[in-house]
């Protein structure tokens, strides 16, 4: 069973609907951001998005994901976030790809509330996530609960704003 | 030689006057000779050949404001960069650069020159501490370990020359060597010496580069980890003294190691020794030096010193002892 | 140094590698807590050269921020230029004639060999060996005048266009290319290999030096010749091809000792690998077009794209949300370097300062890059 397969099985494993192979809304119109869809295990067309298989998981599934990305053999590539203010959610995007031969990008999402945003740590599972969380930190105020050293990273320690809000005025 | 007011007075000139030319032209050299080694020109605009430039930065270095910074020990801060050139001028007087011209001769000048270059290592260990900077501590720290470690394998190099020669006086080492290049120490074909004297040579060559903190020895100065290390608080002159210490250290290194090795003033074929032959040597040597600054990169002070502990040191004794067996024996 | 060390956590002292340094590649301040020489504790502190690109991305259209893509990593902005340039083509279906993407690579090569030679020699001034700064520059004058005549800038390129490049290549850009080929290739066995790597002293300096197991390259997320100086063989050019790179035969060198002797190794390599990659890209130039058919005012579909390539430094990445407007709503640079600068502070644990700044040349650190 090719890596592909083998991944979208096990994570497949963590959503209680039988959610397995959707395939992406062909027209989209530009008004939609999202296409709205139950929690779950898409895949898609890696020559025109760039990644294979789409997760879209509960806030604290975060982890669970990660310890069988990590199992695979995946690493963490890059955590960012996505300020929806239109529908009041923070969108935080999780990319992990592989370093051998085998090609395969899964792209994990998961939406948080745009007021209080926290999310649960991966420092525990992939050393890399504490500088990329502690990256979104800065720019878009989610609290990474459980993160061992949650400072500002980029921006100066004491700035007391976060810049990539979309309501953030300079 | 008769003890008489001008002698001392024209010594005194004189050798002022070389140090002086030395310390300032060492540096016009080295910067000429590394640009060409890199492939490029160096100092050319000011005067004739970039002739000029060393006065230009003299008068550069004098001109700046002497900047204290607050924490120091203010008299150790401001004698530290003195302390490092006397050592060297005062090394001159004992230095026989021909049969006529010494300032003052000594039954016991080696020991003197040694004492003299332990008094510099002192030195860069006050500007460092003095400065009350981290990175110059680090910096001190790392000198005086180094300048321990090649001071042993120097002496024992020169404890061997001291037995072949006879004496301490550098003035008859000197003239122990004259009448052609197989007389010198480096050669010396009598009894049996030539086939490790060499050797001594080559120790005494990498000690005398190391004392004097030159790369690939310059760890206390390694300008991508310890900034200036031991020299960065000081601006003007006293960075210019503590620069133009360093390269009339080297200029020492260079006429002892002619005095105990090649021969002094001699020429290579016995006919006509004189103050030129020792000049032409210490250039020589010198511009080795230089060569080789721009050559390799740095070691690691751990293998610094192990090179010293571990391989010149018993390299060092052994020489020590083959060359008193030699004597006994012959 | 592998003898293991025991380090007095009582009675260390902290030591700021600061900001303005001569041998932090840039503003990069690393607190050290130190024992005598022995590194107890190291931690990187950035955002120096923070300029906040992301958010100028969103601020301004697509076309807006091909500028700004050079100037994150200005050694290889060319193939910054191209990841942009790649994402934004996927996102909008805009197809790139085959001469645009054969100058691309040539061009992109052509910076990758000029970041290499900058980094070599900045490595070894880093260790104290000053002249082989001027022998890579030397080198280095040549490519960036051919790579001038093109896109008219020497540093920060800005020559890439969404659908080809912005300018041609005439024939004394082929002709001086193969002189510098031949010319790179007669120096690299004198200049570099015997004078430098050979030398015992570089040796020793950084032969087991900075060890990085495979296992913490992947935790790690380290990409480039860090990981392939630790036996991972991933490059993007082989794993995830993009624009013509399959119709090119190139070895990727992978060295198994994991230390920053293989990493110096990997990177002097890779010249010579991309010296055959621009060899066969110009015998294989065909005529054409150089710019696709683009609309003016780009609005790629809303969805969520994302492209790497391979820069000098590792897998450079663009996460790109768009929702259908003239504005990327969101740009994600998955800058290489950040990823490599953070096994830092686990790998530099005990060593001394001289192999920590060994270790940190052969990282090969670009700030304005990690910083944005």
């Amino acid at each position: 069973m090719d890596i592909l397969e083998e991944t979208r099985v096990r994570l497949a494993e963590l959503f209680s609907e039988t959610s397995t192979v959707e395939t992406p809304v062909a027209d989209e119109t530009g008004q939609e951001e999202v296409a709205p869809r139950k929690p779950g295990v898409m895949v898609l067309d890696s020559a025109r998005t760039g990644a294979h298989l789409d997760v879209l998981c509960s806030p604290d599934q975060v982890v669970d994901v990660a310890q069988i990305m990590d199992g695979n053999g995946f690493f963490l590539e890059a955590i960012s976030g996505v300020d929806w203010i239109d529908k009041q959610q923070l969108e935080v995007i999780y990319d992990y790809t592989r370093q051998d031969e085998q090609n395969c990008r899964v792209m994990t999402r998961t939406f948080i509330s745009r007021t209080e945003p926290a999310l649960p740590t991966l420092t525990g599972v992939f050393p890399a996530a504490d500088w990329h969380e502690r990256e979104t930190f800065d720019f878009y105020g989610v609290h990474f609960q459980n993160h061992p050293n949650l400072i500002r990273i980029l921006l100066p320690e004491d700035a007391d704003f976060h810049p990539l809000l979309k309501d953030f005025m300079p | 030689m008769e003890t008489s007011i001008w002698r001392a007075l024209l010594y005194l000139v004189g050798i002022m006057a070389f140090a002086g030319l030395n310390a300032a032209y060492l540096g016009w050299c080295e910067r000429k000779g590394a640009a060409r080694i890199q492939r490029r020109v160096g100092p050319t605009e000011a005067g004739w050949a970039g002739l000029a430039q060393p006065l230009a930065d003299g008068l550069k270095l004098m001109s700046k404001q002497l900047l204290v910074p607050d924490g120091v020990d203010s008299i150790i801060f401001r004698v530290a960069p003195v302390l490092a050139m006397i050592p060297a001028i005062t090394s001159m007087v004992v230095i026989p650069f021909s049969g006529g011209i010494e300032a003052r001769g000594m039954e016991l000048s080696v020991l003197l020159l040694f004492a003299l270059a332990s008094l510099s290592m002192i030195a860069i260990l006050l500007g460092g501490w003095a400065s009350g900077n981290k990175y110059a501590i680090i910096s001190s720290a790392r000198a005086v370990s180094q300048n321990l470690a090649y001071e042993i394998p120097m002496l024992l190099t020169v404890i061997t020359i001291v037995m072949i020669s006879g004496s301490m006086n550098l003035r008859e080492i000197a003239l122990d060597q004259q009448g052609g290049f197989w007389h010198w120490n480096i050669f010396r074909l009598e009894n049996g010496h030539f086939v490790i004297m060499w050797i001594s040579f080559i120790i005494f060559f990498i000690c005398s580069i190391a004392e004097t903190n030159r790369a690939p020895f310059d760890m206390t100065e390694a300008e991508s980890e310890l900034v200036a290390g031991y020299m960065t608080e000081y601006g003007s002159m006293g960075f210019g003294l503590f620069m133009m210490g360093e390269y009339l250290n080297m200029v020492v290194g260079a006429c002892l190691t002619t005095v105990l090795f090649l021969g002094g003033w001699d020429c290579p074929f016995g006919k006509t020794p004189g103050v030129w032959w020792f000049l032409i040597k210490i250039y020589i040597l010198l511009f080795t030096v230089i060569w080789i600054r721009w050559t390799y990169p740095r070691t690691q002070i751990y293998r610094l010193l192990n090179l010293s502990w571990k391989i010149l040191i018993p390299f060092s004794l052994a020489i020590l002892i083959i060359t008193a067996a030699l004597i006994k024996v012959f | 140094m592998t003898v293991p060390v025991n380090l007095r956590h009582d009675e260390t002292f902290v030591l700021n590698l600061g900001p303005q340094h001569p041998a932090t590649h840039g503003v990069l301040r690393v607190k050290l807590t130190m024992d005598g020489e022995y590194i107890v504790k190291a931690e990187p502190v950035l955002g120096y050269v923070h300029r906040m690109h992301e958010k100028m991305a969103e601020a301004g259209t697509f076309a807006q921020f091909m500028p700004n893509t050079a100037r994150m990593d200005y050694l290889h902005a060319l193939a910054f230029n191209h990841g942009w340039a790649l994402v934004v083509e996927k996102a909008a279906g805009i197809e790139v004639p085959e001469r645009a993407e054969y100058i691309r690579v040539i061009t992109v090569e052509l910076n990758r060999i000029a970041s290499h030679l900058l980094w070599w020699a900045a490595f070894l001034l880093d260790l104290g060996g000053f002249t082989p700064l001027l022998y890579a520059f030397d080198d280095r004058e040549k490519i960036i005048d051919l790579l001038e005549r093109v896109t008219g800038s020497r540093l920060t390129y800005c020559y890439m266009r969404f659908g080809g490049v912005c300018n041609d290549i005439d024939d004394e850009f082929i002709s001086g290319t193969r002189a510098f080929i031949k010319r790179l290739r007669s120096r690299m066995p004198r200049l570099y290999h015997d004078l430098v790597t050979h030398n015992i002293i570089l040796i020793k300096r950084i032969k087991d030096i900075g060890i990085v197991s495979k296992e913490q390259c992947r935790r790690y997320g380290a990409t480039g010749p860090v990981c392939r100086g630790s036996g991972i063989n991933y490059d993007i050019r082989k794993n995830e091809p993009y624009s013509v790179y399959p119709e090119f035969d190139f070895d990727v060198p992978v060295f198994d000792e994991c230390d920053s002797m293989a990493r110096y190794m990997v990177r002097m390599h890779e010249m010579e690998q991309s010296l055959r990659i621009i060899e066969q890209a110009l015998d294989k130039l065909p005529d054409g077009p150089v710019m696709g058919k683009a609309p003016k005012m780009l609005k790629p579909e809303a969805g969520y794209y994302y492209s790497a390539v391979e820069t000098a430094r590792g897998s450079f990445g663009h996460r790109l949300v768009c929702d259908g407007g003239k504005n990327p709503y969101k740009v994600k640079l998955r800058s290489p370097t950040f990823s490599n600068l953070s096994l830092f502070g686990e790998v530099a644990e005990g060593m001394l300062l001289a192999d920590a700044l060994a270790f940190m040349g052969s990282l090969d650190l670009v700030i304005p890059e990690i910083d944005r």
